[in-house]
């Protein structure tokens, strides 16, 4: 059981969240994470998030879907259990197209939603360390870690002055 | 920052802020189930009820309880499950491809829609999976090895496509509703005041935070579903489009059928999210965000999808007459003066004429006329189903196994009986989960809601952003 602490600054414009993570970052402060009701359009460039590489990923498990579906129909029709249906060849691929189309968008979308899970520690689990309840409501929350020397007093007034409503501390048990 | 569009009609109306959204919304999933709803869920219950008895009469005496004989093998099933999946699709066209038009007016719908095809997708599943006479060997279709050796499922066949088409589109469809509801359990999750409630609504909420690094991984993950959905939608009614049009049967091989199945897919499904919405908004005072300007955007696609609808059918038409095949002419020739005549001119009149009363602004923005036009379009589509299926078998190459159908009790009963399923299922969701995507209209309410939600009042009065130099909306 280790505990962290956090300042949270509470903001109610998302304009002026925007600004103030910038101000926040040109002070030197290291923002731990911001919490919103809905996706901010900009944040990512203004936080530095990456873009993320979940295409990538989609596109990888749409081309396992593919070889999957064309080698299961390839090989169930064509060499396990050749059967002439309506004249047609063993290996017919027009006929296996739509097959291999809906396990290449069904391989594509679960690989990439597990992996957005994975990656981002999804899970329903009962324990939710949300850092503001608002934050799902319609109030936007700048978190940043509380370290050993952190000075509250500059942070608060660095935020305050930025256009946070409200600076509140927040322990959190993990 | 602050648009207010002179041309655009606001999404939003009522002066909602953010927080009005969250009560809004919350209100029918926190209060206890009102008079209406108790009522109507009553009503679903006693079809569900109709629907339990039908297929237990199926299942115990066999199919022989359907009206079926030798020569139409297929009638009301494949009739109503073709209905159904089609009835399904608006919701995925609202939720994908709307969504990679950048359609704002999508989000206060794109829930309910959503969760209108998933159901109508499980209503559909059971046609086909009674008509297989032995539900419980339904596994069978799926390629597993099994104990006669080797032998595998047809994957020739377009009946097997349809599995592989219709439970991709469920899973799919499913899993992109969900994804879209994970943000609005969390706020549910943080503002539930029992233990039960709050711990139900944590464990749908996959822990969600609103962290911002989460959101903007959630939102490629959406992009990338829609774009993967998009074609999904096309494919999964044309797939079904195919169990006719690569069969040699007059009236059915047309390679029209693709496409003018998809369109009267989007015609008929978003015929039924009127019907559906049209209460909706009434029951659980949603006026604001599901406004007249959203009901005529779904007006301007009805009119749109119906019109193609209706040139199909006059494609039909002209292509058996070009054609020179005397079958395929007689076929048509049939559906209009023969004995299913009150049938063909049921879907003419429903599918092609009805529609194009929205072309009148005053009828397109009346939510009466609208909701009337919904049901005769469901009605129309309905028909247009049953008009290809049952006229093109009832009367096949030999006069002399030419029959009439008539369905019987347990058809009618297991018809009704879905619909019974469907607002079964429907009226739940809208009990417990939020029926209007909250995060998703919180995001374009600065931008579409015609009214100012800076705290700034020189950046609302100007529409300037304060003090800082972000282009975003």
């Amino acid at each position: 059981m280790t505990s962290k602490k956090y300042i949270l600054g509470v903001f109610d414009d998302e304009d002026v969240l925007l600004n103030a993570i910038e101000k926040t970052r040109a002070a030197g402060t290291k923002i731990y994470d911001v919490f919103s009701p809905y996706p901010i359009h900009g944040i990512d460039d203004v936080l530095g998030i990456q873009r993320s590489r979940l295409p990538i990923v989609a596109f990888f498990c749409g081309l396992c879907g593919t070889s999957f579906a064309l080698w299961m129909q390839i090989y169930m029709l064509g060499f396990d259990w050749p059967m002439i249906i309506g004249g047609k060849p063993h290996i017919s691929i027009p006929a296996f197209i739509p097959v291999t189309f809906e396990l290449t968008v069904l391989f594509a979308s679960f690989g990439m939603v597990i992996t957005f899970f994975i990656i981002s520690g999804l899970r329903p689990t009962m324990k939710v360390p949300v850092m503001d309840v608002r934050s799902t409501d319609d109030k936007y929350v700048m978190a940043i870690e509380w370290k050993e020397g952190t000075d509250i007093t500059k942070l608060n007034d660095l935020l305050r002055s930025n256009g946070a409503i409200e600076v509140n501390e927040k322990e959190v048990v993990k | 920052m602050q648009h207010v569009s002179p041309i655009r009609e606001p999404l939003v109306t009522g002066g909602k802020t953010y927080a009005d959204i969250t009560e809004d919304v919350c209100r029918q999933v926190e209060a206890k189930p009102n008079i209406r709803w108790m009522m109507a869920l009553g009503v679903s219950l006693v079809f569900l009820a109709i629907f339990f008895y039908s297929v237990y009469r199926t299942l115990w005496f066999g199919i022989g309880e359907w009206g079926l004989n030798k020569t139409v093998g297929w009638a009301w099933d494949i009739t109503n499950f073709v209905w159904w999946v089609g009835i399904g699709h608006a919701g995925t066209l609202i939720s994908a491809i709307l969504l990679l038009f950048r359609q704002k007016w999508r989000t206060s719908i794109n829930r309910a829609a959503e969760a209108m095809t998933i159901f109508a997708v499980i209503c559909a599943a059971m046609f086909p999976v009674l008509h297989m006479g032995r539900p419980w060997l339904a596994y069978w279709v799926l390629p597993l090895p099994n104990t006669f050796g080797s032998l595998w499922v047809n994957f020739n066949s377009p009946l097997l496509w349809d599995v592989f088409a219709i439970s991709t589109y469920f899973s799919v469809s499913l899993v992109f509703w969900y994804i879209g509801l994970i943000p609005d359990f969390a706020t549910i999750r943080d503002r539930a005041t029992g233990p039960i409630a709050r711990r139900a609504y944590a464990l749908l909420s996959f822990n969600w935070t609103g962290s911002a690094k989460h959101w903007s991984r959630y939102e490629t993950v959406s992009l990338i579903l829609a774009g993967l959905a998009t074609p999904l939608v096309l494919s999964v009614h044309t797939i079904v489009s195919m169990d006719f049009a690569t069969s040699v049967i007059p009236g059915w091989h047309t390679t029209i059928f693709p496409p003018y199945f998809v369109a009267g897919a989007i015609f008929s499904g978003f015929a039924m999210v009127l019907t559906l919405m049209i209460i909706t908004r009434k029951v659980f005072k949603l006026e604001d965000y599901i406004t007249l300007e959203h009901v005529e955007s779904m007006n301007k696609v009805i009119t749109l999808t119906g019109s193609i609808v209706g040139v199909a059918y006059i494609t039909e038409f002209f292509i058996a007459w070009y054609s020179g095949v005397e079958y395929e002419q007689y076929a048509f020739i049939n559906r209009a003066t023969g004995p299913y005549w009150w049938a063909y001119w049921s879907m003419m009149t429903c599918n092609v004429i009805t529609p194009q009363l929205f072309w009148f602004r005053s009828i397109r923005r009346s939510l009466t006329a609208t909701f009337i036009i919904s049901i005769f379009v469901n009605i129309g589509m309905w028909f247009e189903r049953f008009v290809i299926i049952v006229t093109s078998l009832h009367r096949d190459f030999l006069p002399s196994s030419w029959v009439m159908f008539s369905p019987t009790s347990i058809d009618v009963g297991i018809y009704v009986g879905t619909m019974g399923l469907f607002f079964t299922l429907f009226l739940l969701f809208a009990k417990f989960f939020p029926v209007v995507n909250m995060a998703e209209v919180k995001a374009i309410l600065k931008s579409s809601s015609g009214v100012s939600h800076t705290n700034n009042p020189d950046a609302s009065m100007h529409g300037t952003a304060p003090n800082n130099s972000h282009k975003h909306d």
